[in-house]
């Protein structure tokens, strides 16, 4: 390359993919160029067209059309195109038109082909559907976080201590003091061999021998935790940390088939996680009054912040911030019936929405209900339970989850009511669909049971994934509201496109990306019976059954992280710059790799709405 | 000068004969061949003519008082320029180089001081040249200044025909100078300068005065103006002088 044209590499070198590219291949670039000037309004690329260029733009904008007219992307300097047809019979698949004057960069297909073959980050971007490359982004961004790469084998430190279940209170004290650890597993030695049947920790032998004072002969299987929560030898890390987070316990067995392999403890995630939400999580337990929990509760923005430094993924901090939430209304649940009494019948008390799904982020509304037991009756008890309700959800207000706008919230007389009401609320909503109020209960359709007696939410859970699957008007009209919400098409200079054209200067990513994505994937999930409640868990269930193709899944699967991950990023910023935390996002916000990406991820976005509206459209026409 | 015609309304057919002519006259082989190889043909359509832009970095604008510093070229038509094809030469002036050019061009005396004489890179030029009709914007820079240096070297001239963008948007713009009742009614003159031409065709800005960056940016001019105010059938006769 001549040492003159080094201001044309260097307008290469400030726009993605040429911006990591090395520097001899950058030269490679420029030197095969061919300029082209095209006037306003005149075709670049026509459909079916031979071509053996690949454009960039380097002054004017350039629309890009599907075969049948539709617009599918506007282009402004810096940006490429006409890959598509270079990999595919080197014919014109999207016709191009300059709409202003431009200047366009042509570099020649074997220049290219050879980029394409050399240069994996070139090859990555120039994909044609932008999947893989939307895939190796997330990928990219998870394998440098150690809790999502590393399997919990790895916290193993020693040999699992065990005592059969028959020993008593005493003796399980002592072997615990001799061997040094704060969790002894307990094993059923009946069978040819032994099987984990229980678990006691310290904190089990304080809160519930201790202080009642059992006698040390109490047989241990009196207080020990019955059919502990384990993790699987090949999970990772953050896995165990979820797994931990959403039970609130300290100790987890690690399996392998039926073969206990060792015991980890939060203290040994906590190493490897040194300001740990966990560690917020257990301080939450210590709080005595909700202001000593309003006080605790401004370390939440911090938690979060952290772990986004961290590169979590987007499952992790969603959990992590719903295990939060879920810790400071168990903490107030204690707290209440500490205040007012134990209460008078049985309930559960139940999030819903994004604390239910695992999906919590920093800016968020307390969304939940109670389960009352069967034999309430409300002249007697409602006064407790309004009491509590109000207790906690004003406990809640304080520590920053803000009352619910569309009062879904315990203190609502509807949704504090008896099991069975619950259960005929569920069955009207999916026999007797109707949309407008469906758009309401949608919300009703991710529970989760956080506090006393939570079968009685796996109940309805239960109830929801046999009844829904076998209704296909349910299911229609569930899959119609989904699509009331689409995202953009992409971006253009500053602005946001949409479909119409039309350019806007910002656009609200939860309500165009991650919540358009959460309700096609509860379709789906409800659709095949499934009782997940968390999105990704709920494409686990869809990709087993097949019900859609598994690139489909997987695409599903990048497109919510990658939107999540940019807004969550996008709230960690305006919480380090001292700014209110939302969801609104200007596109010269985004950096160009998160630009180019979240075009590909609303993509796969709007074609998962194309096929649910065509897998959905025969009922939604009949009956909408 | 004797280059100060008006270019569009002159239609200059004499070009091939005159290649003939010269190439008989012709002392110097390297100018010879060049003459020989014959000149674009009159009609040729824009859509095919073989380009070259060429732009000269001089120190200063009378031919002959000043002296080239560098020359930029890049070969083009009005589908594409090839960028790999583009040169650039630093060749040492004869006459001493100004401060105020060293500031204008970014050239050195160290840079000039290892520069070959344009003697000596003669033939890469004319090679670069050969076939092709020469772009440039503002025609009284390059072709006499070439002249005057091959007076110089050879003690003969040398002569083709250009196509000037300058004259083109002088002559789109014919009354660019406002009047002075314009004026008063805040009008400004249109300037037909190359970077403020190529403002008006929606060009990016390039860093002035590298002289293989204004051949392209010129290059890039022409294939501008063409696509805005003629036709790819345009014959280059109508537009070379």
């Amino acid at each position: 390359m001549q040492a003159e044209l080094i201001d044309i590499r260097n307008h290469l070198a400030q726009h993605a993919p040429f911006d990591e590219m090395a520097e001899e291949m950058l030269d490679k670039v420029v030197s095969s160029i061919e300029i082209s000037y095209f006037r306003a309004g005149t075709p670049i690329l026509e459909f079916g067209q031979r071509n053996t260029w690949l454009f960039y733009v380097r002054s004017g904008a350039v629309e890009i059309y599907r075969r049948s007219g539709e617009l599918y992307s506007r282009m402004s300097e810096g940006e490429i195109f006409g890959q598509f047809g270079l990999l595919i019979h080197k014919t014109v698949r999207f016709p191009a038109k300059a709409i202003e004057d431009c200047l366009i960069y042509r570099i020649p297909d074997t220049v290219f082909q050879y980029l394409w073959e050399n240069d994996e980050n070139f090859a990555d971007f120039a994909d044609t559907e932008g999947r893989s490359r939307l895939r190796s982004a997330v990928s990219r961004r998870e394998k440098s976080n150690v809790l999502m790469t590393s399997k919990v084998t790895r916290l193993i430190s020693r040999k699992p201590v065990s005592a059969p279940c028959t020993v008593r209170l005493q003796e399980a004290a002592r072997i615990m003091t001799d061997q040094g650890v704060s969790a002894l597993l307990l094993m059923d030695e009946e069978g040819d061999r032994p099987k984990l049947k229980g678990i006691i920790t310290d904190r089990d032998l304080r809160t519930r021998a201790v202080t009642e004072a059992l006698p040390s002969e109490t047989p241990i299987s009196e207080i020990m935790s019955d059919d502990p929560i384990t993790t699987r030898a090949r999970s990772f890390i953050f896995e165990a940390m979820l797994t931990m987070l959403h039970n609130n316990i300290h100790h987890l067995p690690v399996m392998d088939n039926d073969e206990v392999r060792g015991v980890i403890a939060l203290s040994d995630i906590v190493k490897y996680e040194s300001q740990s939400s966990l560690y917020l999580v257990s301080n939450i337990y210590h709080q005595q009054d909700i202001r000593g929990l309003k006080k605790i509760s401004r370390d939440v923005r911090d938690s979060f912040v952290r772990l986004v430094n961290e590169d979590a993924n987007s499952h992790m901090i969603g959990s992590a911030m719903a295990g939060i939430g879920r810790s400071f209304t168990q903490r107030l649940l204690e707290l209440g019936e500490e205040k007012l009494g134990p209460p008078p019948v049985p309930y559960c008390f139940m999030a819903l929405g994004s604390m239910a799904r695992d999906e919590q982020l920093v800016v968020t509304d307390q969304d939940n209900a109670m389960i009352l037991d069967d034999s309430f009756n409300p002249p007697e008890h409602d006064a407790y339970f309004l009491a509590l309700a109000k207790f906690v959800s004003d406990g809640l207000d304080a520590c920053g989850y803000t009352y619910c706008t569309g009062d879904i919230m315990a203190t609502n007389e509807k949704w504090r009511q008896p099991l069975k009401v619950w259960k005929s609320y569920f069955i009207d909503w999916i026999d007797n669909p109707k949309a407008e109020a469906l758009l309401n209960s949608n919300i009703f359709f991710d529970l989760d049971g956080i506090y006393g007696r939570t079968e009685f939410a796996e109940e309805l859970k239960t109830l929801v994934a046999e009844r829904a699957s076998n209704s296909q008007r349910f299911l229609a009209m569930l899959a119609r509201n989904a699509l009331n919400r689409t995202p953009p098409l992409g971006f253009f200079r500053t602005f946001v496109m949409e479909e119409d054209g039309k350019q806007n200067n910002t656009f609200n990513l939860k309500r165009r990306g991650t919540a358009p994505l959460s309700d096609l994937i509860r379709v789906h999930a409800l659709a095949c019976g499934s009782r997940a409640q968390n999105s990704f868990n709920r494409l686990k269930a869809i990709a087993e059954t097949k019900l859609i193709p598994d690139d489909g899944v997987g695409n599903l699967r990048d497109a919510l992280e990658f939107i999540s991950i940019v807004r969550i990023r996008h709230q960690a910023l305006a919480i380090e710059a001292g700014r209110e935390p939302d969801n609104n996002v200007r596109p010269e916000d985004l950096s160009p790799f998160e630009r180019s990406h979240l075009k590909d991820a609303f993509q796969v976005v709007s074609n998962a709405q194309k096929f649910l509206k065509f897998r959905y459209h025969g009922q939604v026409g009949r009956h909408g | 000068m004797a280059d100060q015609k008006d270019p569009v309304s002159e239609s200059n057919e004499a070009w091939p004969d005159r290649f003939i002519q010269l190439a008989e006259n012709a002392r110097d082989p390297r100018l010879k061949a060049f003459y020989q190889a014959g000149c674009v043909a009159p009609e040729t359509p824009l859509a095919d003519a073989p380009l070259v832009a060429l732009d000269f970095e001089t120190t200063g604008l009378n031919p002959e008082e000043h002296s080239i510093v560098s020359i930029g070229l890049v070969p083009f038509s009005i589908g594409g320029i090839q960028l790999g094809e583009g040169r650039h030469w630093v060749v040492r002036p004869q006459l001493p180089l100004h401060q105020t050019s060293i500031t204008i061009h970014g050239i050195t005396h160290t840079d000039i001081d290892k520069a070959p004489d344009l003697n000596e890179v003669l033939e890469e030029i004319l090679e670069a040249m050969t076939g092709r009709i020469a772009v440039v914007h503002y025609r009284s820079i390059e072709r006499p200044f070439f002249d005057v240096a091959m007076k110089w070297r050879l003690n003969e001239g040398f002569s083709f025909p250009v196509i000037d963008t300058m004259a083109i948007e002088a002559h789109l713009y014919p009354n660019r100078q406002p009047t002075r009742w314009q004026k008063l009614k805040g009008m400004k003159s249109v300037s037909i300068r190359l970077a403020d031409s190529r403002t008006r065709y929606g060009l990016p800005h390039y860093p002035p005065h590298n002289a293989l960056i204004d051949a392209i940016a010129t290059a890039e001019l022409l294939q501008a103006q063409v696509h805005h105010h003629f036709s790819l059938d345009t014959a280059v006769k109508d537009l070379w002088l």
